[in-house]
Order: structure tokens, then C-alpha cells, then sequence
């Protein structure tokens, strides 16, 4: 196999993180801009919701497929209302002050992993893909349900996005983002507007994961990198900012997909790391993003 | 009056810590020994969190930096012990020097993320150097390069007692240390940070300055606790670089109480005992649990942060002795 083909290969793979990754860190971004916090333990949403993924799945005999539109519909869902019970019994009472919710969220990080460990156990399993295609190029085949995957999040991403800028509910979010005051003045129930901020954003860590986990196995330790991944998409993308985001997204996951290829994987996360710490230092509104107001 | 006061308690605090080493029994003599290093590092911590008011999330990287300084040097270079503890905690402080002229451009959130971040970077260096660090698996530092000869007198690092000792004397220059940096000018401006950057800038100090001088000296405390580790338990691994190595620090200071001299040693006690105790309960009450420190951490956490945030030390301050530094 030629460079040509090994580049598209490496491109395909960078896709399909890029599309997980544009999901996951869609969420981070999505609590970060409305509540002004920074969720911690949004890698831990994006595990449990594998893991669900997987009760799930195991509990549907028959087609795969059945099993994993039922993990589809139910893990975000689930994982929804672990955010928001978590959100009304600890975060509320903390009143959104930075430094204490970061606490918090790393208590819940390693509650949720605990959970995961005793309910779910030390293994990582696989869940079936819902179907077995295999496209063939002429150089390799490659997975179908990995194209799918792109495609998926490329729909979500785009529902998304229309609900954010056409409907009633995404005014209401950019209201509370702009001016929490203003918009509590307009009779905009905020507490309630934060709450669902950040269940939607467990649900789309949940979505992304639930995605993959026919590609890469459940586990209870999987959290810390796409929580790490994401921190860096929204970082380089500016805090708050939806298309940088996704973006950054793209960049991240399709340069990460090339290096790993290429080069070391450790000396990739190491070098993407260390870039991202210091944009934030020089940049701190990001490549794509405006100074904040 | 207060001086008074505050000196003999921390005296105290050290010649009961001596006089435990009589009584305990082995077992929780080495954990002890173990808790009054951690201690350190906690106490390295809270100068930066408690007391200049920086919430860091990678201190690991100092811890380790202190841990690989004095560990490498001893295993590959075979320097001598002392030599290599100068060595952990100047790589640790030049570290922290780096880290601090970049990750003090940000403020708030983003601190904490830089730090975060740079601290995975030193994780991931401890794992890709694998030929040097043998990464995860880690190095243990063979006895004979253990040995100390100092004035005439052998000191055996791997003999529980020396061991006891060397930590106890860390841990009391340490806390020392910290009680006259709490009680000096440097000590009142990092509090003035704190409580507002703004009008202590307007007041004309040096606020830069000052909060830098804030992170070489907590990451050289976490270093020298790193070091003392590795030399002490003659064990050193990318563990200790790990993101969990940056939380636990946080999780003792906010435990026995932030901006206090004592906070940090009580906290580690506490807590150290709590995941051991409470670990070894629930593993034979419900075996198939998969009972970790995890959970206890877990809970912790947010029992603290939601009904106790001035931790122990802190409440006993705000409430009944206010002359505790």
C-alpha cells in the first residue's frame, strides 16, 4: 500500500475520532458557554453511557441492531438524568461558584467510575455493531458501520445546530448565555434553563459514546481521554463558541488520526497537549473564537 | 501572645509525632512514615490553593518531578542520596519556575485546565521515556544504594525506624517552614491575592511577582515530598504522575481545613486512614463490589465541598480559636 492510500486510511480513522469527538466536546462546550462551569465528569458521562450502551444491548436478544437502537434511545436518556439529579442536588447548592463545582465534579468523576466498577465490573466488553458492511476501495476495505458513524454525527451535529439557532428553546439558551440577569428579568426560568443545559450535554457525551462502543470496547477508565480531547477541542476552538468547536473538532481528530498513524501515539497526545496548554496561554479566546464580553 | 501560642502548638504538634513512633505498632508506623511525607506534599499544595488562593489540577507534575529527580539520579547516575534529594527538589522548583511564568498569563478556570494540562504532558513524558522511567511498571531503587554516610554515622533508608525519623525531620522543617512564610509580609501579601488581586495590585505590590514566587515554592515542597518519597520507599513510577496524584492533595488540604498550617497533616491522616479502613470493611461486607478508594474519594469530595468547605481546621478557627495560623 502506497503513501496515497495509508494517508486516506489515516484521514478515514481521524474522521470517525473527529466525528465522536465533535459530539462529546459539542456537550462540554454547550455547559461551558450557558452555565459558566466546567464539568469534570463529562468524560464519566461519556463512559457511563458506553457501559449502558453495553447492559443494554446484552439485554436485547435477536438482531444487533435492535440491541443497539434500544442502547440508542435509552443510555442518553439515562445518562440525562444522572446529570440533572446531580445537577439539582449538588451544583444548584453550590451556586455555580468555579472552584467549587470543579470540586464536585471531580467527586462525581469518581463516583460515577465507582458505580461503573461494582455494577459493571473491571472488564472491557464490546458491543455488536448493528450491521456488518465492509465498503472496498481499491487499496483496503473499510468498515461501513465507521462511515455510518460520520454520517450520524454529522445529522446530529446538524439537528444541533438548528435547534440552537431556529427554535424557541435555543434562544432561550443563547439568552441565558449572553445575560443571566437580563434574561431572569425576562421572566426566563434560568435555574431550570441550567439544568437542562447540562443534561443535554451528558446526553450528547452519552450519543457519542454510544456510537463508538461497537468500535472501541466499554470500560470504566475510558473517560479521561475524551474528556482531556475535549478540553482541548474547546479550548482551541474558544470557550462557549459552537463553531469553533466543531472546527477544532475536525482539526483535532483528523491530525490526531494522521500522527498515530505516522508517528508514536503517545508523542502525539504529548505534543497536541502541550500545544493546546499554551494557546490557551497566549490565546486564551481561542484560534477561532472572539474576546469574551 | 498569638506567637506564642502558634509555636508551641506546632512544636507540640512535631514532639507527638516523636513520640509516636514508641507506641505505634509496625504496620502503622510505616503508615506514618508514609503520611508525613504525603503531608508535605499537601502542605506544598495548600500554600498555592489555601493561601494564595490558585486552585491547581497538576500538581502530580511537581510530586513527580521531585520523584524522577531524585530517583533517576540515584538509579542511573548512582549519585549519592542527599545530592540526589537536591537534585528532585531543584527539578521540581525549575519546573514549577516554567510552569508558573505560563500558566500565570490565565486566571481562574483557565489555571486550572493549563496546569491540568501540562501535568498529562509530564504523565505522557514519564510513559514514552519508558527505556529510562520503565513507565508504569516503575523502578525500584535496589538497598545498597539506600545508605547515607553522614559524619561518621551510617543512615539505612530501608530500616523503618531511619525511615520514621528522616520523614518526621522533613515534615518539621516543612511545617516550620510554611508557619514562618504564613506569618511573614510575603505570607500576608499571597492572602491579600487571594482575598483581591485588584486592590492588592493598586496597593502597589507586585502581584506577578508575588503569585510566581507562590508556585516555586509550593512545586519545591511537593518536590522535596516527591523526592523523599522515591528515596524513602525506594519505589518510583508514572502513578504518582497521574491525574489522581493532583487530586489527592486538593482532597487533604480541603479535608483538614485550607490556609491552615495544620489543615494539610490531619487531612492526609484522615483520609489515608478512611480509603485503607474503609476499603478493608466494605471488601469483606460486599466482596463483589469492587470496592476502590474511588468511591470513598468520591463522596468525599462532595460531602466537603456542599457542607463543609471550611474543612476541620478551618471550622475550629472560625468558631472557636481564631489565633490558628
Amino acid at each position: 500500500m502506497g503513501f496515497g492510500p495509508h494517508l486516506l486510511l489515516a484521514t478515514l480513522e481521524g474522521l470517525v475520532t473527529a466525528a465522536v469527538l465533535a459530539l462529546t466536546a459539542l456537550g462540554l462546550s454547550l455547559v461551558f458557554g450557558v452555565m459558566r462551569i466546567v464539568n469534570v465528569a463529562h468524560g464519566e458521562f461519556f463512559m457511563l453511557g458506553a457501559v449502558i450502551a453495553w447492559g443494554v444491548a446484552s439485554m436485547v436478544t435477536g438482531n444487533p441492531a435492535l440491541g443497539f437502537v434500544a442502547a440508542l434511545v435509552v443510555s442518553p436518556l439515562v445518562v440525562g438524568a444522572v446529570a440533572f439529579l446531580s445537577e439539582r442536588l449538588v451544583l444548584r447548592r453550590l451556586d455555580y461558584n468555579p472552584e467549587s463545582t470543579i470540586v464536585a465534579t471531580i467527586g462525581l468523576l469518581y463516583l460515577i467510575q465507582q458505580a461503573a466498577l461494582t455494577f459493571y465490573g473491571p472488564e472491557a466488553r464490546p458491543v455488536e455493531a448493528p450491521f456488518n458492511l465492509r465498503i472496498q476501495f481499491p487499496w483496503f476495505g473499510y468498515s461501513g458501520y465507521k462511515l455510518f458513524v460520520i454520517i450520524a454525527a454529522i445529522v446530529l451535529l446538524t439537528i444541533v445546530w438548528v435547534v440552537l439557532t431556529r427554535t424557541r428553546i435555543g434562544l432561550i439558551m443563547r439568552a441565558t448565555q449572553i445575560d443571566r440577569e437580563m434574561a431572569r428579568a425576562f421572566a426566563i426560568p434560568v435555574e431550570r434553563v441550567y439544568a437542562g443545559v447540562f443534561a443535554l450535554g451528558a446526553m450528547l457525551a452519552a450519543i457519542a459514546a454510544v456510537l463508538i462502543v461497537p468500535i472501541q470496547q466499554a470500560h470504566y477508565l475510558m473517560g479521561l481521554d475524551p474528556l482531556l480531547l475535549s478540553f482541548i477541542v474547546v479550548i482551541i476552538g474558544g470557550l462557549g463558541s459552537l463553531r469553533g468547536t466543531l472546527v477544532a473538532a475536525l482539526i483535532i481528530g483528523v491530525s490526531d488520526g494522521i500522527i498515530a498513524m505516522f508517528f508514536s501515539p503517545t508523542l502525539a497526545k504529548m505534543i497536541a497537549t502541550a500545544a493546546v496548554a499554551l494557546v490557551l496561554v497566549f490565546r486564551p479566546q481561542g484560534l477561532f473564537g472572539t474576546a469574551s464580553r | 501572645m498569638n506567637i506564642g501560642k502558634q509555636i508551641i502548638l506546632h512544636i507540640a504538634v512535631i514532639a507527638l509525632l516523636a513520640a509516636l513512633d514508641y507506641v505505634l505498632p509496625a504496620y502503622h508506623q510505616g503508615v506514618f512514615s508514609r503520611i508525613m511525607v504525603l503531608a508535605v506534599f499537601a502542605m506544598g499544595y495548600n500554600l498555592l490553593f489555601g493561601y494564595t488562593g490558585l486552585l491547581s489540577l497538576g500538581h502530580a507534575m511537581f510530586f513527580a518531578a521531585g520523584l524522577y529527580g531524585a530517583g533517576l539520579t540515584v538509579y542511573h547516575l548512582g549519585w549519592a542520596l542527599p545530592l540526589a534529594f537536591v537534585a528532585g527538589v531543584g527539578c521540581a522548583a525549575v519546573l514549577a519556575l516554567a510552569i508558573g511564568l505560563l500558566a500565570l498569563r490565565t486566571t481562574g478556570v483557565a489555571f486550572m485546565i493549563v496546569t491540568m494540562m501540562f501535568a498529562q504532558v509530564l504523565y505522557l513524558a514519564t510513559l514514552y521515556f519508558g527505556q529510562w522511567t520503565r513507565g508504569d511498571e516503575g523502578i525500584v531503587l535496589p538497598q545498597p544504594t539506600r545508605l547515607v554516610e553522614f559524619a561518621g554515622l551510617h543512615f539505612d533508608f530501608s530500616n523503618p525506624v531511619t525511615r520514621y525519623y528522616a520523614a518526621l525531620v522533613l515534615f518539621a522543617a516543612v511545617l516550620l517552614i510554611t508557619l514562618g512564610i504564613v506569618r511573614s509580609r510575603f505570607g500576608r501579601v499571597l492572602i491579600a491575592i487571594r482575598e483581591n488581586e485588584d486592590r492588592t495590585r493598586m496597593l502597589g505590590y507586585n502581584v506577578f511577582a508575588n503569585k510566581l514566587a507562590a508556585v516555586v515554592i509550593s512545586g519545591a515542597i511537593s518536590g522535596a515530598s516527591g523526592a523523599a518519597y522515591a528515596l524513602l520507599f525506594g519505589y518510583v513510577g508514572s502513578t504518582f504522575a497521574s491525574v489522581q496524584y493532583s487530586i489527592l492533595p486538593l482532597l487533604w488540604v480541603l479535608l483538614g481545613g485550607a490556609s491552615t498550617t495544620l489543615g494539610p497533616l490531619l487531612g492526609t491522616v484522615l483520609m489515608y486512614y478512611l480509603v485503607d479502613f474503609s476499603s478493608d470493611v466494605l471488601a469483606r461486607a460486599v466482596p463483589d463490589w469492587n470496592f476502590s478508594y474511588l468511591g470513598v474519594v468520591g463522596i468525599a469530595l462532595i460531602v466537603l465541598v456542599l457542607f463543609f468547605p471550611k474543612g476541620i481546621f478551618g471550622t475550629i478557627r472560625a468558631h472557636w480559636a481564631r489565633w490558628l495560623p
